[in-house]
This record gives C-alpha cells, sequence and structure tokens, in this order.
C-alpha cells in the first residue's frame, strides 16, 4: 500500500502545517463551578475537559496518605464518542490505566506536594475527541485546572507530542500523523526551568535523531506554554473585574 | 483559516466510522516569483525564472509563465520541458492550502471538475498577482489544457488558455518541438478505421475485487522474445500452482507490454494451450492484417500436445504500466509524405510503437528514443512519440549508448552536486584522518593486476615473524573514508552500485577522482587503507584475525605476469619478491584446503579484444590466460572476505550484507549428467564436494578440452550468487566456494556492497560511526535488492558489448572458418562453442526458402540425426562464421556447418582461412 506522504517536497504537512507548527490552540478555565479547579481544551481536534478536587482529606483507606506530601490521584477517561469508532469502555482499560499514571507522574513532578502533607489532590482528565496528542492535551488541559483550583506549582507543565518523517522531526502530531506508524515522543517540560517532568517513546528512533525530535518536542512545548499563560491571564483579568476590582 | 473536512467511511467491520480532518490554509506561501514585493521571502525552494525567455509564440508575444493542467504536466512533459526553448514552467502548482486559492467543493461537483476549477482560480490568482507586481513588463500566466470545456471556462474567466497542440504549433522557433507532443488517444481514433480490435481493460477497483475473490490473478507480464503473440505472466504470491501463466495470441495479450503488471483471468481447461516452439516476428506493416494474424494464431494451436498444456489466461485489465522510454529504429512507412511512422524497438519483447514525425527521412538508419502514449482500443500498435535521437546505427558511440540505455545502466557524467563531495586537490594524509588508523607506511605492500588497471583496490603484504610465522596483510582502498552516509555521492554511487566494464570503456561507479586516483593504492603514494591482517603459521592456519584502518605506502604496483615473473626469477631476491612468494605459498595450500572442503573450479569462455589504439575497432581476439599470481590474489581476496563476512554478522547479526550462493535445484544439472553420459563419464551432483571431484575425474586423454567444456556445462547449472541482509534470511550457505558464510570487502571502488561492507567493519572495530540507515535491515535489504539488480544488469551489458566487438571483429575480418565443439543440442539446431573466440554460436539447420532436412530430434541422449549424420554433445565440428547484417537493428554472426559435410546442409570448406591451433585450456572461477 502506498503510505500517506506526511511531508511534501514543499515541506507542508498532510494538514497543510508546516513541520515545527502547532495545531489551533483554544482553552477556556473555570468550565464547571462546583469543581475546585477546572478547565477545558482544545488542539485541534483534540478535545479535552480536566477537573481538579482538593487538596483535601484522604478518601478510602487512610493508610494511603503520605505523611511528608499530598497524594496526587489522576484518572483519565476517554469518551465513547471520543474515536472514529466507537468504544466500549469509556474507561479502566489498560490504556486508559497507564495515562493516568503517566499523569501522575508528571503533575507530582510539578505540585509543590510538600505544602500539603496527608493530603489528597485528584486530577480527573476526561477526552472528549481524540485526533493524536491525547496525553499532550489532558496535561495542558490539567495544568490549567490545577491552577484554577489554586494548587500551588512549581511552574506550568506543557505537553506537546512530536514525530519523526523522512529525517524532519514534526511537532504536535494529528491523529492520522500517529496512525501512519512512525516513532512518536511525548514531551512534559517546566518551561522556565526546562526542567523535564516526562518523557515517553515506545518505538525505536535512532540516537543520532533523537535530540533533533526532543527539540522539536520542547520547542512545541515552549510555544504552548506561551498560549496557555496567555489563557491563564485572560482569566485572571476576567475574574478580576467580576470581583469588582 | 481553518477548514475541515468531514465524511463518512464505512470500516470492515459493518460499522459507520467518521472522520474528520483539519485543513489549515495559510497566507504565507509565495507565488514563487523572484522580486516579488507582495509575497516578500515568503517564498523558498523552486523558484521561477525572473525573466521568462521569449518563447517566439506567435500566440501570446508578450513574456509569460506557463501553468500546465495536471493531465498536460503527466503526459507532455518532454515537449514542455525544454529548458531554454520555452517560457519557464510555472513549475510548482500553487498549493491547494494558499488561502487566496483554496477551493471548496461544491454540491454535485465530482473531484475531478473541481481540481479544474482549483487550477482556473489558480492562474486568474497568479496574473493579478502579476499584475500587482510589476507594471513596466506585463508579465502573463498562460494556462495550458487538453480539456475542452476547461478550455471554454477559463477563457470565460479571462484567463488565456490554450491546448496543447495549440501552443506548441505557435512556436515559432522550434518546429521539431511538435514531433514530441504525446498522441492523444481521442484525436488518434478519429483517423484510425473504427473497428475495435482488443476488449476493454476493466477498471482498477473491478479488478482489486477480482483478485481478493480470486477470479483474476495479478502477476508480472513478460513478452517472449521469440514469438510476438504469446507472453507469460508471472503470478505473485504464494500459491504453488499455477506460477506462471501462458498467454497467447493479440486478443488475450490485450494490449499488455513487457514488464506491466495485469491482471489475467485463467481460461476453461479446455483452451489450454502448449508454449510453442515456433519463432515468429511481427514483420506486418499494414493495420489490416488483423485477419492474418487470427490465421497465424490458428497455426500456433495446431502444434498441441496433450502432456505439455499448461494454464492459459487473457488479460483482463492492466494494474500497473512500467513503460519506459524504449531504443530503437524507424521503420519508414511505405506511403510517401506519410507522418505516420512505425518504430521498432531494440528489445523484442516490446511490441512496435506508432509515432507521428515530419523528420522520418532524417530518423532512419538511427537509433532513437521512443516513448509511449496509450494504447487505444482499436489500434493495433501503441501509440508513441519521438523523444531523442541517438546516432548513426552501427557506430560505436550509439552502439553503446543504446546497450547502457537498454539495460538501465546509469551512465550520466556526475552531477555537481555529487562532486562537490569530493575531496579538494592537492590531497595529503593529515593528522585528523590519522585518527583511528595505524601507520603501515613502513610495510613493505605491493599490489598485483591486470595490466592498464586505474583502479587498484587491493594489494598485499607478507613478512616473516620473530616467532617463525607469517604475517600476511590485505589492504584495502578505504572509500568509505571519502564516501560519507547520506549525501549525495553517497547516493549516486548507491545507485549506480557497481562499475560497469565494457569492451572499450568503463563506467564508474564513484568518480574519477576517487577511481583512479585517491582511493587508488598506486605505489609510491600514501594512500589510506582498510587492513584485514592475519598471522599465520606455515600450514597457513589462521593464528589470529586482526582489522584497522591504516595508512599505507605501496611499493610497487606488478601485473600478474610481472609478479609471476619476479617468483620464477632464481636472481631476485629483493623485499617485494620474498614476499610474493612466501604469499605464493600460502596461497597454494590455501587453495588446496578449500578445493578439498569442494569448492567447485568452473569455466567459462572469456576473451579479451586487442584495441587498435587509434580507431579502437578490436584487431584481435584473445582468451584470458590464469596465471598462478591471479589465483594468488584471488585466495587472498576470498580469505579476507570470509574473515570480514564472519566478524560483521558476529557484531550484527541481523544487519549484515552477506553474499550467499544457492545450491542449484538437482534438475538443474540434468543436461550435464545427460552430457556426461554420452562420452562414458559419470558425474555425481549430490554435493558440491562431490561434483567437484566427479568433474576432476572426468578427463579424457582423447579428449584433452572435454574437461574444460563439462566446467562451462557446470557453469550454467549455477544459481546466480546475491547479496542479502543477514536479519531477513537464514540460509548463509556459498555454494561455488564452499563456504558457511561470504561477503565482498575487496573491492569498494567498484562495488557498492563493499561500502557498506567497510562501514559495518569500522563500526565493529570502533574506528567510525554507525547512522540509522545502516542498523535498518529493511533499507539494507532494499538495497540488496538493488545491488543485485544492478549487477544482473552489468553483467547483461558486458555481455552485449562483447557481442557487439565480436560483430565488429567479423566485420573486418570477413568468412572465417574455425573448429567448434557443440554444447547444446536442439531440435533445430545446434548451439557449438568456438574455443579460439570463446565464441557461442547456433547453427541453424532449417531456413525459410530452403527445403527442410529430415531432422530426428531425441531428447534422451540428447542428439540430433540430420539425414544420416548424428550429432551429439560434444562433438567437434568445423563452422563457418560471418557476419549477418541483412537485419540492420540486429546484426548478428551466423554460422554454418562445414564439416561433416552433409548434402544440402553443410557449405564447402574454405580453406583460406584456416589455422587450427588447440587453445590452451584455460579456467575460470565461477563469479564469487
Amino acid at each position: 500500500m502506498a503510505g500517506l506522504e506526511l511531508l511534501s517536497d514543499q515541506g507542508y504537512r498532510v494538514d497543510g502545517r508546516r513541520a515545527g507548527e502547532l495545531r489551533k490552540i483554544q482553552a477556556r478555565m473555570g468550565v464547571f463551578a462546583q469543581a475546585d479547579g477546572s478547565a477545558y481544551i482544545e488542539q485541534g481536534n483534540t478535545k479535552a475537559l480536566a477537573v481538579v478536587y482538593g487538596p483535601h482529606e484522604i478518601r478510602g483507606s487512610r493508610a494511603r496518605a503520605l505523611p511528608d506530601r499530598a497524594l496526587v490521584n489522576c484518572q483519565y477517561s476517554s469518551a465513547t464518542f471520543s474515536t472514529g469508532e466507537r468504544k466500549r469502555r469509556p474507561h479502566g482499560d489498560r490504556k486508559s490505566c497507564e495515562m493516568g499514571l503517566q499523569l501522575r507522574q508528571t503533575f507530582e513532578a510539578a505540585i509543590l506536594t510538600q505544602l500539603h502533607p496527608r493530603s489528597q489532590i485528584d486530577i480527573y482528565v476526561q477526552v472528549l475527541q481524540a485526533d493524536g496528542g491525547t496525553y499532550a492535551a489532558c496535561v495542558n488541559a490539567a495544568t490549567l485546572a490545577v491552577m484554577d483550583a489554586g494548587i500551588p506549582m512549581r511552574d506550568f507543565v506543557c505537553a506537546c507530542s512530536a514525530g519523526f518523517v523522512d529525517g524532519t522531526a514534526l511537532a504536535d502530531l494529528s491523529h492520522v500523523e500517529e496512525a501512519a506508524g512512525g516513532p512518536q515522543l511525548a514531551l512534559a517540560l517546566l518551561p522556565a526551568s526546562g526542567q523535564i517532568a516526562l518523557l515517553e517513546m515506545d518505538a525505536r528512533l535512532h540516537e543520532d535523531h533523537l535530540e533533533q525530535v526532543l527539540e522539536a518536542a520542547a520547542r512545541a512545548a515552549r510555544d504552548v506554554h506561551t498560549l496557555l499563560d496567555r489563557v491563564v491571564r485572560q482569566h485572571v483579568h476576567e475574574a478580576s473585574i467580576l470581583l469588582g476590582d | 483559516m481553518l477548514k475541515s473536512k468531514t465524511f463518512l467511511k464505512k470500516t470492515r467491520a459493518g460499522g459507520v466510522m467518521k472522520i474528520v480532518r483539519e485543513h489549515y490554509l495559510r497566507d504565507d506561501i509565495g507565488c514563487g516569483a523572484p522580486g516579488c514585493v507582495a509575497c516578500g521571502d515568503a517564498h523558498e525552494g523552486p523558484v521561477l525564472e525572473p525573466q521568462p525567455l521569449d518563447p517566439a509564440s506567435s500566440l501570446c508575444p508578450q513574456p509569460h509563465y506557463l501553468l500546465p493542467d495536471t493531465n498536460v504536466l503527466l503526459h507532455q512533459i518532454v515537449s514542455v520541458w525544454r529548458p531554454g526553448t520555452w517560457a519557464s514552467v510555472a513549475s510548482s502548482l500553487r498549493p491547494p492550502g494558499s488561502l487566496e486559492t483554496y477551493v471548496e467543493q461544491e454540491q454535485g461537483e465530482n473531484a475531478n471538475d473541481r481540481n479544474d476549477r482549483a487550477i482556473r482560480v489558480a492562474a486568474k490568482w497568479y496574473n493579478e498577482h502579476l499584475k500587482k507586481m510589476s507594471a513596466e513588463n506585463q508579465l502573463q500566466v498562460v494556462f495550458i489544457t487538453n480539456d475542452r470545456r476547461n478550455k471554454e471556462k477559463a477563457i470565460e474567466e479571462g484567463i488565456p488558455a490554450f491546448t496543447c497542440e495549440e501552443y506548441v504549433k505557435s512556436l515559432t522557433a522550434n518546429p521539431e518541438l511538435i514531433d514530441r507532443l504525446a498522441c492523444l488517444s481521442e484525436e488518434g481514433s478519429e483517423i484510425e478505421s473504427g473497428k475495435v480490435i482488443f476488449s476493454e481493460h476493466l477498471p482498477l477497483s473491478k479488478l482489486q475485487q477480482g483478485i481478493k475473490s480470486g477470479t483474476y490473478l495479478q502477476g508480472t507480464f513478460r513478452a517472449s522474445r521469440e514469438n510476438y503473440l504469446e507472453a507469460t505472466v508471472w503470478v505473485h504470491g504464494d500459491t504453488e500452482e499455477n506460477k506462471e501463466i501462458i498467454l497467447q495470441g493479440l486478443k488475450n495479450l490485450n494490449r499488455a507490454i513487457h514488464e506491466d503488471i495485469v491482471a489475467v483471468e485463467l481460461l476453461p481447461r479446455n483452451q489450454w494451450v502448449a508454449p510453442s516452439s515456433v519463432v515468429l516476428h511481427d514483420e506486418g506493416q499494414n493495420e489490416d492484417d488483423v485477419e492474418k494474424e487470427e490465421e497465424r494464431e490458428r497455426i500456433l494451436k495446431t502444434a498441441v500436445n496433450e502432456k505439455m498444456l499448461k494454464p492459459t489466461g487473457r488479460v483482463v485489465g492492466i494494474i500497473k504500466r512500467n513503460w519506459r522510454p524504449y531504443c530503437g529504429m524507424l521503420s519508414k512507412s511505405d506511403i510517401k509524405e506519410s507522418r505516420r511512422h512505425l518504430f521498432t524497438p531494440a528489445d523484442k519483447r516490446i511490441p512496435r510503437i506508432r509515432i507521428e514525425t515530419r523528420q522520418a527521412s532524417t530518423l532512419e538508419g538511427r537509433r532513437i528514443i521512443v516513448a509511449v502514449d496509450g494504447w487505444p482500443r482499436n489500434s493495433r500498435y501503441p501509440n508513441g512519440h519521438f523523444v531523442k535521437n541517438l546516432g548513426e546505427v552501427g557506430d560505436k558511440e550509439t552502439e553503446t549508448e543504446v546497450l547502457l540505455l537498454e539495460h538501465d545502466v546509469p551512465h550520466q557524467p556526475f552531477s555537481q552536486a555529487v562532486l562537490s563531495f569530493l575531496p579538494k586537490m592537492p590531497w595529503s594524509i593529515t593528522e585528523k584522518d590519522m585518527k583511528n588508523r595505524e601507520d603501515l607506511r613502513h610495510l613493505c605492500v605491493c599490489s598485483v593486476d591486470p595490466p592498464g588497471c586505474t583502479d587498484i583496490d587491493d594489494a598485499l603484504h607478507c613478512r616473516e615473524l620473530e616467532n617463525g610465522n607469517f604475517e600476511v596483510g590485505v589492504h584495502i582502498a578505504d572509500v568509505s573514508h571519502f564516501i560519507r552516509p547520506g549525501n549525495a555521492l553517497d547516493q549516486e554511487s548507491a545507485r549506480r552500485g557497481t562499475t560497469v566494464y565494457l569492451c572499450e570503456k568503463r563506467i564508474d561507479m564513484v568518480p574519477e577522482l576517487l577511481s583512479s586516483n585517491l582511493c587508488s593504492l598506486r605505489c609510491n603514494v600514501d594512500r589510506l587503507a582498510f587492513s584485514c591482517i592475519w598471522e599465520m603459521n606455515h600450514n597457513a592456519e589462521i593464528l589470529k584475525t586482526r582489522f584497522t584502518k591504516s595508512a599505507i605506502n605501496s611499493k610497487a604496483s606488478l601485473t600478474y605476469a610481472e609478479a609471476q615473473m619476479r617468483i620464477d626469477s632464481a636472481t631476485m631476491n629483493d623485499d617485494i619478491t620474498t614476499s610474493l612468494r612466501g604469499l605464493n605459498k600460502l596461497a597454494k595450500i590455501l587453495k588446496k584446503r578449500r578445493i578439498e572442503k569442494g569448492a567447485l573450479t568452473l569455466s567459462s569462455p572469456e576473451v579479451r579484444f586487442h584495441m587498435d589504439s587509434e580507431t579502437h575497432d578490436p584487431i584481435d581476439l584473445q582468451t584470458k590466460e590464469l596465471r598462478e599470481t591471479n589465483s594468488m590474489v584471488e585466495e587472498f581476496m576470498l580469505l579476507a572476505n570470509i574473515s570480514v563476512a564472519k566478524k560483521i554478522h558476529e557484531e550484527f547479526s541481523e544487519h549484515a550484507l552477506l553474499r550467499k550462493h544457492p545450491a542449484p535445484p538437482p534438475s538443474n544439472y540434468e543436461i550435464l549428467v545427460k552430457a556426461a553420459k554420452s562420452k562414458n563419464l559419470e558425474i555425481k551432483t549430490d554435493t558440491a564436494k562431490s561434483l567437484a571431484d566427479s568433474l576432476d575425474r572426468a578427463d579424457s586423454p582423447s579428449f584433452p578440452y572435454l574437461n574444460t567444456l563439462l566446467r562451462i556445462l557446470a557453469t550454467r547449472c549455477m544459481m546466480q550468487a546475491v547479496y542479502f541482509c543477514s536479519g531477513m534470511d537464514n540460509d548463509f550457505h556459498h555454494y561455488g566456494l564452499a563456504s558457511p558464510i561470504y561477503t565482498h570487502f575487496t573491492s569498494p571502488i567498484r562495488r557498492y556492497a563493499d561500502i557498506i561492507v567497510h562501514r559495518l567493519l569500522a563500526v565493529a572495530i570502533g574506528a567510525d560511526c554507525t547512522y540509522p540507515e545502516l542498523t535498518d535491515k529493511h533499507k539494507l535489504a532494499d538495497l540488496c535488492k538493488n545491488l543485485n539488480f544492478r549487477h544482473k544488469m552489468a553483467q547483461y551489458a558486458q555481455r552485449a558489448s562483447v557481442a557487439f566487438h565480436t560483430q565488429l571483429f567479423f566485420k573486418s575480418k570477413g568468412i572465417v572458418s574455425e573448429e567448434a565443439y557443440i554444447l547444446f543440442v536442439r531440435k533445430n539446431a545446434i548451439v557449438v562453442l568456438i574455443p579460439k573466440y570463446g565464441l557461442e554460436g547456433t547453427v541453424f539447420f532449417e531456413e525459410k526458402d530452403k527445403p527442410k532436412p529430415r531432422l530426428i530430434y531425441d531428447d534422451e541422449i540428447p542428439s540430433l540425426k540430420i539425414e544420416d549424420t548424428v550429432f551429439h554433445i560434444f562433438d567437434k565440428v568445423k563452422v563457418k562464421i560471418m557476419l549477418d547484417s541483412s537485419n540492420l537493428q540486429h546484426q548478428k554472426i551466423r554460422m554454418s556447418l562445414v564439416e561433416p559435410q552433409i548434402p544440402g546442409i553443410s557449405i564447402p570448406m574454405d580453406t583460406s582461412n584456416m589455422d587450427i591451433n588447440e587453445p590452451e585450456r584455460k579456467k575460470k572461477k565461477l563469479e564469487k
């Protein structure tokens, strides 16, 4: 089968972007009243919703409480209608569990958990439409939601995916590009310090190219940061108007 | 601006899937015209010419760019793309993602119409855009389309539009371009008789359905060389039965051309036919002889033997055309002033092609290239157009060009991009080069090669160590030091794959600076090398093997004869000579051991031409001589290759590039065994070892040449040796060399496989770093495929070149009578070998206008009885050789029988030109 040409000779991708360009990002904070914090993000056609509860007392078994820091509990689910073919189970499958663990790892690195010992922070993320880069969208949504909840963090966590096609690193892969089967890398970055909160790749990529792909993902993550920062400032501005300052 | 495409798709499981895709429309795509202020520096990549040349078109006198539509671009590129003669072509269409020119598919509009509209919008946009750019020199974009409706609409919208034909005809400066126009089926059909000859090809979707359900079979179409009404289709896939399907008759071939991928339908069993053994060439000139054709087809079918029936089918559709430009000659039409002529390709498997040209008289008797445009249903021949004139038939340059083109040998001069990666001259070894490299310049290294060799890629040394053992080194030119992975030079070499040696010309794989200078291990200059150094005892047993990159300084470049002389002369006792003697001694032991293991010594006739230094015409033929020194060098090269193969396979078990030689199936040997039996000799073929032994024993004192003949026959039974990637195969055995593992390491100047092996070995010893393509076994497997193809083609080209020079030789020599041996016996002919010239030819016993002799063919022995004389394989005969130039395109050597005399068949002996001398016995190894 003739493969789809992911990168044209002129350097355009299937959807008209250039190699390093992100998809259109739109985000809103405070979308739910009853949660402590919530956010909604659209990265192209990938849409994700995040809600945050806490910090609050440990629910369920007390034994899970940590003496020196807060417990971060993440749950990932994707809506049955999020993918091209309808899914059977919205959550609890292997992929969701893995994604939950990855989110937890990411946010344990970013949230100042030692400020809330013996307590719990819940982050629930749901993907409404999956069009590539679901992990990145979830992280970005969750960052906004955690901020909305007023939980102190070291920095924004900005995530972006990157792939590698024909010797060129592509940032922010769409579903078509992911499905083509090339190597894909997911990166969560703390932009101010440049520290990496999570880096994941499960395909084979030659060592020589890793740096190039990593660089593309990091640059894209910084671009995401600029956009998220703008969203947060806008939100704070609106909130302050409502408060009547 | 964001647009999204939504469409519904049914999945395999029967569910409905909704697919939504984003599409970003850009506002930063430049128009491509340099100096355009509006676009600034938004454009990159291909750029239009700043000032289009004056095309001298009577239709649009002002300078303009051309915007061809997709169909024109696909079919007429040859006529459109003539640098310097035309205005520049707006080379890349505006990418569809541009904001200003995006066109959405409207309700009820199909995809083609949308595309046409998009191109019109782009043309309109260009015209408006260019107007903005410069007021003083009015540039214009001219739209070229062959679609009538599209053109009308364009003119309605105010875009200057012409059909391709109108435009080309208007070019007053270049009338010859009209010939290059691909002729279109639409117009052709008006003139042709309306009679439909062929059944329609099915659309691709139907074919795919049929292939999936098994009603049709997919395969590669291979036309027969001998019979234009017959072809076979090699069915792809794993089904063991029906591997090969026979197609017979013009209608069943249904316009397929050699190498096309086609879909075939099997005919019912009662219509199956046997492959005919009749030779039929298409010679008709007229269109009307379709009826005659049918008659001929019937002739084919009458001679059917029930047992021989093979699956027979007919072509129902073409999956992929594999047309390329074909070389050949024009057969001028009988009708005067006619512009339609038939073109006869040099390759007999390609049908004749009808072309339209006004220059028929100038093209007559010349080799030309023609491209195929199509094959309408009502036409006996495909339509094509003239592309290029190569030159006079029989001219050496032209013929060489033809045989290179026909064998797909890349032979253009190296491009500037490739040459830019060559090292700058004057070149010398620097400190940096010596990193990871051993200095072996003090060693007494020498090279031994054939006379006149300029690309010396191997050198040897041998010295006695203090502990009494020998140190033997093979030093190979370090080509991979100069050719770095991935650059243009590397890509070009990979594409060429191998250096092609023709009789008077060499087509280099790497540019000359490398092949004959920097990489050639000439004497008394410092050169970089890759060395393989062994420590051996006096029994030639390897005690230690070591690989290193090195710098060497060869002390002498010898020819085989010179080296032999040094070894033999008792008076010489210098370092080089002692070193050579040591090597020779070890080589003999190595060879003996190798032959004991069952390596084959085979033979094939090989000739060398003595060229006239002025005219480059061959003046004499000489069979190659082999000396002890030849086999000395060969032994060490084999040893180096085997050692390297072991090392790289040990290091890279998944992606080592190796070479294997599969054992031939027993059926291949049938002819050899039968032939030997007729001389009361027994040949065992169960293993390589027993074959080698029985070949050695097969000797008859009264017939000394018999052994060589048997070895020549045995060579014909062998399979082709191939490159492969170790991760993709598990049979590594090299049959001919009786080695469990083998690769090519010793000739990186003339084989690309060796460069890869050098790189692998360099990584294995830590002298160089790896790169991704090197460790990707699929890429390596693709590379092997190309290399195997190029090697095969190079071999064919070499043979064709020898054949051509043999013709030239006999042209100058006139008619000669020579002694010959029968190699094969056929139904109506014998194949003979003339040892003096290493020439093989066929003596036919049936001629067109003579009464047929009485022929009795016996398949079992094989023998052929003509009247009262019986011919067996290996019989000695005398033949007359002459050049037959009755067919200009395919001049050939014709042989006819002189002795034994058969009345009516043989021709009287002509004693004036006889000289009988038994040629030296010669042996040649089979291709390693």
